[in-house]
């Protein structure tokens, strides 16, 4: 086994588009969730909606690529309001059904032939790069140490990310802090008692859809920056890893999605090195490589479910603020 | 906590004249803060609130009171928004609250307490106080991102809630996750976060539910100092004493409908509302009507006897009427 190289994978799993992606997801949904109580099990469905609006508006209309992340961004709003009006007044199970549902149908709209000219069906979208490659403003050339040595295009898709994910955290952070999010927090805890103290319920929760919605897009932009868009990406699978990211990190935390990001993709990319690599020194002797590569799969919902189990606040979290156990 | 810093109960006066004309169900008040009309709420084939007219008299504590199902909180629900009737008409402070949604109306200054306690359990004591307030520049979403915004107006509200928490005995707590109160704490801050708003009318859903003689005395001091600072005060309650002692007016519903209103005194000598809802032996001690305790005077045996033979001519009643259909 080639040790160097798999840590050296595992290392640059840090920084990754990939990784970014999912902790900006991770954060959307801790303002969902978290904070708001509002059980959304369609956050691909919004990464989606940012990834596709950002490379439809540019491949199709031709905007340059700031106004392909303004389209992703409303888009999300958009969806948000589609998804809200109807459905924030249902109860939180309920609202997880239905979130699912237009999740799924989104990406078949997005997979479907009839629109194959804006959305490309089954083979995703590409090609979109020129115009946010020309607003890069790194020389040429090959920076960095280590496992983190990356081009000019490489180093300018992950700052833009880092830039977006900073900038997520001083919203969510401000938020929370301030009284606006003291209603979300007591909509999580008992709609009608907010509600008595005159506060307007609905309202707040759909801000909250939105705000989390929107930053879940841009994560959904940061994934679609490095290379293609493919919709087999934007599947309820995707949902159930930011679930696992955000969870793992802390739910109503504004840092532990990060880190949950971080983490879900230091092991992914850990394990998706190692166990081939054990199969391949014949230390797993009952399974093929392939199957070796989606075992780590099994190994995520296995984890998931250790935490929900064992440490319900996440590795941040105030298990006082945050459990499932009422 | 020692008695000595307690300051004894002063015997406070009740508010009369509250009506106009002859008391019955439906009468005027001379300032009545609310007013409704024609109310109904049905569930299905049942009529769970059905009030015709009744008027609330401002700056009064009003009881509301009525055996189990009397449709009691439904009719809280309606007035608070939280529900809406079938058909009816009512207004606050002059202006119709009909069909007007629950957070509105607790903008208008009615706020309302909850049967089943509704402290945000996972939110400090101070956080569920300085949720209380109203009109909060930093609870709107823009300006929410500025702390210079509503700073200023958040160490007030936190200085106001502090007071409030001091005079409801909960400041020791107020840094404690409201989950870990005692369920008559629970009571106290659900009311104190109430006051929080200022409101014009506090409705309390049972207050006395579930919690112990010595706080009960205390919360009843603080229901009787909301009068004294001018609001007015509807509560629901099962406590006899409570409502003979507090209240200055009692409305008694039954099956949905007001049987009965006035002075607590008069109220329950009321042979409507002793049938309803308080039966004929509420002030014989449970021990003497079931026989356990001896009774020097004779009352509780004669009650005693009075249920018996009230049962056996019951079931007297019953038996014949059996034999009667059987024929």
């Amino acid at each position: 086994m080639d040790w160097l190289q798999i840590l050296s994978n595992t290392g640059s799993s840090i920084l990754s588009p990939a990784t970014l992606a999912y902790a900006l997801a991770a954060l959307g949904l801790a303002v969902h969730f978290g904070y708001a109580g509002l059980l959304n099990m369609g956050i691909a469905g919004f990464m989606a909606i940012g990834a596709y609006g950002y490379a439809i508006s540019i491949l199709t209309f031709g905007f340059p690529w700031w106004g392909g992340v303004l389209v992703g961004l409303v888009g999300a709003v958009i969806f948000a309001l589609i998804l809200g009006i109807p459905t924030l007044r249902l109860r939180g199970d309920y609202l997880a059904i239905v979130t699912i549902a237009a999740a799924e149908v989104l990406r078949l709209l997005f997979l479907t032939t009839a629109f194959d000219e804006v959305t490309g069906s089954a083979d995703g979208l590409s090609g979109y790069h020129s115009s946010f490659r020309d607003a890069n403003p790194i020389p040429q050339g090959t920076y960095g140490f280590g496992p983190w040595e990356y081009n000019e295009t490489q180093w300018w898709v992950r700052i833009m990310g880092i830039i977006t994910l900073a900038f997520a955290i001083l919203l969510v952070w401000s938020l929370m802090r301030s009284p606006w999010g003291r209603v979300l927090k007591g909509i999580r805890e008992d709609e009608d008692a907010v509600r008595a103290l005159g506060k307007n319920v609905f309202s707040y929760k759909l801000q909250a859809l939105i705000i989390g919605g929107v930053i879940a897009a841009a994560g959904g932009i940061v994934y679609a920056l490095p290379s293609a868009i493919s919709p087999g990406v934007y599947v309820t699978s995707l949902t159930f890893f930011v679930w696992t990211a955000l969870l793992l990190g802390g739910a109503a935390t504004v840092f532990g999605p990060v880190i949950g990001a971080v983490i879900f993709w230091v092991i992914q990319t850990l394990l998706s090195n190692v166990l081939p690599a054990m199969v391949q020194a014949g230390v797993l002797p009952f399974m093929s490589s392939i199957q070796a590569q989606t075992l780590r799969f099994v190994l995520v919902g296995v984890a998931l479910m250790l935490i929900v189990i064992f440490r319900p606040q996440g590795i941040l979290g105030n298990k006082k603020e945050l459990t499932f156990v009422k | 906590m020692s008695s000595s810093d307690q300051t004894p109960p002063v015997a406070r006066e009740k508010s009369t004249g509250l009506h106009t004309g002859e008391i019955k169900p439906g009468v005027a008040k001379v300032d009545p803060v609310i007013v409704m009309d024609g109310i109904q709420r049905r569930f299905g084939g049942l009529t769970a609130v059905d009030v015709d007219h009744l008027e609330i008299p401002r700056n009064a504590i009003t009881a509301l009171i009525g055996p189990n199902g009397a449709g009691k909180t439904t009719l809280f629900n309606l007035l608070t928004g939280f529900d809406k009737p079938d058909q009816g008409e009512w207004s606050f402070d002059g202006r119709s609250i009909s069909g007007v949604p629950a957070f509105k109306v607790a903008q208008r200054g009615q706020v309302r307490t909850f049967q089943l306690t509704k402290a945000l359990g996972l939110l400090t004591v101070l956080e569920n106080m300085k949720l209380g307030a109203k009109n909060q520049t930093g609870e709107r979403f823009l300006p929410s991102l500025f702390p210079f915004l509503w700073r200023a107006q958040d160490e007030k509200i936190e200085a106001k809630a502090e007071v409030i928490l001091k005079k409801f005995k909960l400041d020791a707590k107020s840094d404690d996750f409201a989950a870990s109160l005692s369920g008559g704490q629970r009571k106290l801050l659900e009311m104190a976060r109430a006051l929080m708003s200022d409101p014009t009318l506090v409705m309390l859903d049972e207050p006395m539910a579930g919690v112990n003689p010595a706080l009960t005395q205390s919360l009843l001091d603080h229901i009787l100092d909301l009068k004294d600072e001018g609001m007015t005060v509807l509560f629901v309650e099962h406590d006899m004493h409570m409502v003979r002692h507090i209240a200055d007016w009692v409305v008694v519903m039954a099956e949905g409908k007001v049987v009965a209103e006035g002075p607590p005194d008069a109220v329950m000598k009321d042979p409507a509302v002793i049938d309803a809802y308080l039966g004929a032996h509420q002030d014989v001690d449970l021990g003497v009507v079931t026989g356990r305790i001896p009774d020097p005077s004779g009352t509780g045996k004669k009650a005693a006897e009075q249920i018996e033979a009230e049962y056996e001519a019951e079931v007297d009643a019953e038996v014949k009427a059996e034999k009667r259909k059987k024929k």
